[in-house]
């Protein structure tokens, strides 16, 4: 049995579409990542955009969390463990880690 | 790898003041190994006694908190003295502190509500304290192998 095959000229038409939606996509979102490191959020302060990835990369022995102080997201990181979020809402957002409270970061989010 | 064993010192607690003094002779690399594991699992044990008396949700919190980290500490600290070839070795400072640290257990369990919780967390501040000094002037000046694995 033969498959119908689509016209050569519609499957071109299609690649291009899907490969500028990719970079379209691409180009705007970025990951931004934060390191915990004894007991320390670094960069604290973090500037995104809507869209972005958050890759929070736990360096240290012990379970971190990064808690939004405004309930928008809570994120648990296991000692030695990266967890990635996306950001979806703008904002100034202050978290910190429930199990350390004083570890206290901040990300500024820009609207896309 | 200094950095590693004083985070698990200072994560340690329940030593009593004076007992790791200045003045009194150095331990070895063994005998700091033990005095660190055993700080920490005393530690432990004090959150364990926490969480089963108390029903204050801060002082529940700040027990669960200990014994996850002084865990996450010991595991990470016998992993570390395999690695150096070090064989922890019991002495008079280990012994003196599982010895407060049973006689605190004591005097805790006779306590309940709020006369314990106070008396709970005021032992962790104070033996955190005198561990964190500990660290500074004897624990961490006396290793001598951890000292070498310092990363430049």
């Amino acid at each position: 049995m033969k498959r119908p095959m689509l016209p050569r000229r519609c499957c071109f038409a299609f690649a291009v579409v899907l490969t500028s939606a990719i970079s379209a996509v691409s180009a705007h979102a970025e990951t931004i990542r934060i390191v915990m490191d004894k007991l320390v959020y670094s960069p604290v302060e973090a500037k995104a955009a809507v869209g972005d990835t958050i890759e929070w990369v736990n360096s240290d022995i012990l379970a971190h969390t990064a808690t939004a102080r405004n309930g928008d997201w809570d994120v648990a990181i296991a000692a030695k463990k990266t967890v990635s979020l996306v950001l979806k809402k703008a904002g100034t957002i202050d978290y910190y880690c429930r199990y350390h409270p004083n570890m206290k970061g901040r990300i500024v989010v820009a609207p896309n | 790898m200094l950095v590693r064993l004083s985070a698990a010192i200072a994560a340690l607690c329940l030593l009593g003041s004076g007992v790791l003094a200045q003045g009194a002779p150095k331990p070895t690399d063994p005998q700091i190994a033990h005095i660190a594991y055993t700080a920490g699992a005393l530690d432990v044990t004090a959150a364990k006694q926490a969480l089963a008396k108390s029903k204050n949700k801060a002082v529940r919190e700040f027990a669960a908190g200990m014994v996850r980290d002084h865990e996450a500490v010991n595991k990470q600290a016998l992993a570390l003295v395999k690695k150096l070839h070090v064989t922890p070795e019991d002495n008079d400072t280990s012994r003196t502190l599982t010895k407060q640290a049973a006689d605190k257990r004591a005097q805790l369990a006779k306590l309940s509500g709020k006369a314990f919780d106070r008396a709970y967390v005021a032992n962790e501040v104070a033996f955190h304290k005198a561990v964190n000094g500990a660290l500074e002037t004897v624990l961490i000046p006396s290793a001598s192998k951890w000292r070498a694995q310092e990363p430049a």
